[in-house]
């Protein structure tokens, strides 16, 4: 099976319905997976904070939510993680894809990923970092945790996981 | 008339109604006019009523109705295509479009000035939009509510705000009634 296809049936699994994205090279794959899976609701978002909108009233509305997005995102999101998300204790996987770590083509990417992480410690959001595919194997725990929890809890998948750029 | 004369106006409609509710002023006054479990009040995240009530429409049967200003719709506009798009015949979106940033001290907005929020729902793709004055504001919604099929009202009214208290109920409150609300 393939690491989209694998991760598509772990978001299913989990009995998510409802997934948001904002698109990446990285999880082009993905997204097409969860476009075309029939258990899923694919509702593509123009920026972040709105996709995280429309999660939060997915959630209340009964159904599980996720994101899919750039760790650049992390930045766009910060209010909205905290008095959206967090102060009201909703649940919301964010799978990230992590750009601007090793193999990283793009210079400007790495700007945003020396970042991402000390914003996610210092949100107090429990983060995750696939950098091998077999880092997935969690992925199904992490999404229990998350509706455990009722928390926002970030998946950083890097370049290296996905198998990089081509020839990168 | 202003938004708290609209919203007294309405406030029997919204009443079993699911109602995601505006940050600030907004949902204040909503709270103070006729507070009900079946009422979300946002308390920050400007911007976002009306993406968490799509969210919400999109995913279960019952009517949601958003209260939303001109200056929140204007700072999330990427949500009229969304709203375009994604079509929930549950969906009602009320834009009270009094032409200001009410909850900050009555700052104009560009909806105020030349642009026009009910020509950029329709350049979105939004099929029934309808731009109403405040005094029929309740005979539209209820229209909306009637016809079954998402609407995008636009309410022109005056500036102004209804002295309220600020609302001190948990987020986490406001949520969990609002969810057993949802369910029931
Ligand atoms: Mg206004």
């Amino acid at each position: 099976m393939s690491i989209d296809k694998k991760i598509t049936e772990d978001l299913v699994a989990a009995k998510i319905g409802f997934v948001t994205t904002v698109p990446c090279k990285q999880l082009a794959g993905v997204i097409d997976e969860i476009d075309r899976h029939p258990d899923i609701f694919h509702i593509p978002s123009n920026k972040e904070d709105e996709g995280m909108g429309l999660c939060a009233g997915a959630w209340m509305g009964g159904t599980r939510p996720a994101i899919i997005m750039q760790n650049t995102a992390i930045g766009v999101t910060i209010n909205t993680l905290a008095t959206l998300i967090q102060y009201y204790r909703m649940p919301l996987p964010m799978l990230i894809s992590y750009r601007g770590e090793l193999r990283e083509p793009v210079a400007c990417q790495v700007e945003m990923a020396v970042h991402t992480k000390a914003l996610l410690a210092e949100l107090k959001i429990p983060t995750y970092h696939f950098h091998k595919q077999s880092d997935a194997d969690e992925l199904p725990n992490i999404l229990d945790y998350t509706f455990m929890c009722n928390k926002p809890v970030a998946i950083l998948t890097d370049a290296n996981f996905w198998g990089g750029y081509g020839d990168q | 008339m202003i938004r708290s004369e609209i919203l007294k106006e309405i406030a029997p409609i919204l009443r079993d109604q699911l109602v995601i509710c505006n940050i600030g002023i907004p949902s204040q006054e909503l709270h103070a006019i006729d507070d009900q479990p079946t009422n979300f009040y946002m308390l920050g995240t400007m911007g976002l009523a009306s993406s968490i009530g799509l969210g919400l429409a999109l995913v279960q049967k019952k009517p949601v109705i958003v209260i939303d200003g001109d200056g929140s719709v204007l700072t999330n506009l990427g949500t009229l295509p969304t709203i375009a798009n994604n079509v929930a015949p549950n969906y009602i979106l009320l834009i009270i479009d009094n032409g200001s940033y009410g909850s900050t001290g009555d700052q104009p907005t560009y909806a105020g000035r030349k642009t026009s929020l009910a020509k950029m729902a329709e350049a979105a793709g939004c099929e029934r939009v309808i731009e109403c004055r405040a005094e029929e504001t309740g005979q539209v919604l209820q229209e909306a509510l009637d016809a079954g099929e998402m609407t995008v009202i636009v309410s022109k009214c005056e500036s102004g705000n209804a002295k309220m208290p600020v609302i001190t109920m948990d987020p986490v409150v406001i949520r969990d009634r609002f969810m057993k609300a949802v369910e029931a």
